[in-house]
């Protein structure tokens, strides 16, 4: 019995400190990310481990962040991947991909809430991209090619 | 010259984002003739004694459709006696969603039972017309004197994760307004789900 306690202790903790790498947010949470206003240009994608399209244009999203950090471009990707799943699928994607913007995890079950406050033109669908920066927020509920990533990013910088 | 070419170029531009949009509550919705899991044809107009449809555009291999099979199973038995059953209709290509095969579709069906037609959107053809962009994405239709008119868009309800934490039933409280007479409160509602895939050019 003490063992099993123990054991039990032990997964318990374990669970504990590897959920806190990747932090779980209803939307009120992940509002602030969706709005800052500075110097930044924002690259925030919705996507999911199991959206073949998001994974499809995950690399995508790292060259962006690989290549535009130094511009002042800042890659967020917001998982909506279901939260008894963090452990088992999203944590072994990130590693997999070698996936380095931060990833965030949006747990809100009540999505009708919220959707239209992340863009007013978004039905829902996975993947869906928001680019803003302090002067305007363009919102794409699509998939990207690079170039086409690329051009936003870039023409979002120029009109910084 | 230059504006007899115009025109069509025009025509063109407005043409293609009333495509995209849809339907909304309120519009006339069409009907469709389209392959069911048993092999045999659908159609609503099939159905002299439905009162109105539930068509949802859902598939096998999205986890937020896959969330909701058994909750579609228990609406489409609980409504359909009273009038308003289930359409279920596979929206996506098969080529680029090989899980969403028709022969995939049949297996699905059989594995959870389901009590409703499962439809392939053959050429894809119906769902830009009812303008879904997600699975699961439902169209409640109503009969009136002068054909189906969508009553409702949106979501089942208001938690794809766990039912037993569902405060807003969303698409069984528009039917059963429909079935008081009266029109839904909430008569559209966003949810997350899978983008549709659609063929390659």
């Amino acid at each position: 019995m003490k063992r099993f306690i123990a054991a039990t202790l032990l997964v318990l903790s374990v669970v504990t400190i590897s959920a806190q790498d990747i932090r779980v947010l209803d939307y009120r949470q992940l509002k602030p990310y969706l709005e800052k206003k500075n110097d930044t240009t924002y690259v925030v994608n919705f996507w999911a481990t199991w959206c073949l399209p998001c994974v499809k244009e995950m690399p995508y999203f790292q060259k962006i962040h690989d290549q535009y950090a130094g511009s002042g471009v800042k890659v967020l990707l917001v998982s909506l991947d279901f939260v008894n799943h963090i452990e088992s699928r999203l944590k072994s994607f990130i590693q997999k991909h070698q996936l380095t913007p931060e990833v965030l995890v949006l747990n809100d079950p009540d999505a009708n809430s919220w959707i239209s406050q992340v863009h007013p033109a978004w039905s829902g669908a996975l993947p869906a991209t928001l680019v803003y920066n302090r002067h305007s927020v363009d919102f794409y509920e699509k998939s990207f090619t690079y170039e086409e990533l690329e051009q936003i990013v870039k023409q979002k910088l120029e009109n910084k | 010259m230059k504006k007899i070419m115009l025109l069509p170029f025009l025509a063109l531009l407005f043409s293609i984002p009333a495509i995209a949009q849809g339907y909304k509550v309120g519009d006339r919705a069409m009907d469709f003739k389209l392959k069911n899991v048993d092999g045999k044809y659908v159609s609503m107009s099939d159905y002299d004694s439905a009162k109105g449809f539930i068509v949802i555009f859902t598939c096998n291999h999205c986890p937020f459709s896959v969330a909701y099979e058994d909750r579609i199973i228990e609406i489409d038995l609980k409504y359909k006696e009273l009038g308003y059953p289930v359409i279920a209709i596979n929206p996506n290509d098969p080529v680029q969603v090989p899980a969403d095969s028709f022969d995939e579709m049949i297996k699905r069906a059989a594995d959870k039972g389901f009590t409703f037609p499962y439809l392939m959107d053959e050429g894809q053809k119906v769902y830009p017309v009812y303008g879904a962009t997600r699975t699961p994405h439902v169209y409640l239709l109503n009969k009136e004197s002068d054909g189906l008119k969508v009553a409702y868009i949106g979501a089942i309800d208001d938690n794809h994760q766990d039912v037993k934490a569902v405060k807003s039933r969303y698409l069984e409280d528009a039917v059963n307004a429909l079935m008081k007479g009266e029109k839904p409160a909430v008569d559209f509602t966003k949810a997350v789900g899978c983008s549709i895939k659609k063929a390659a050019n």
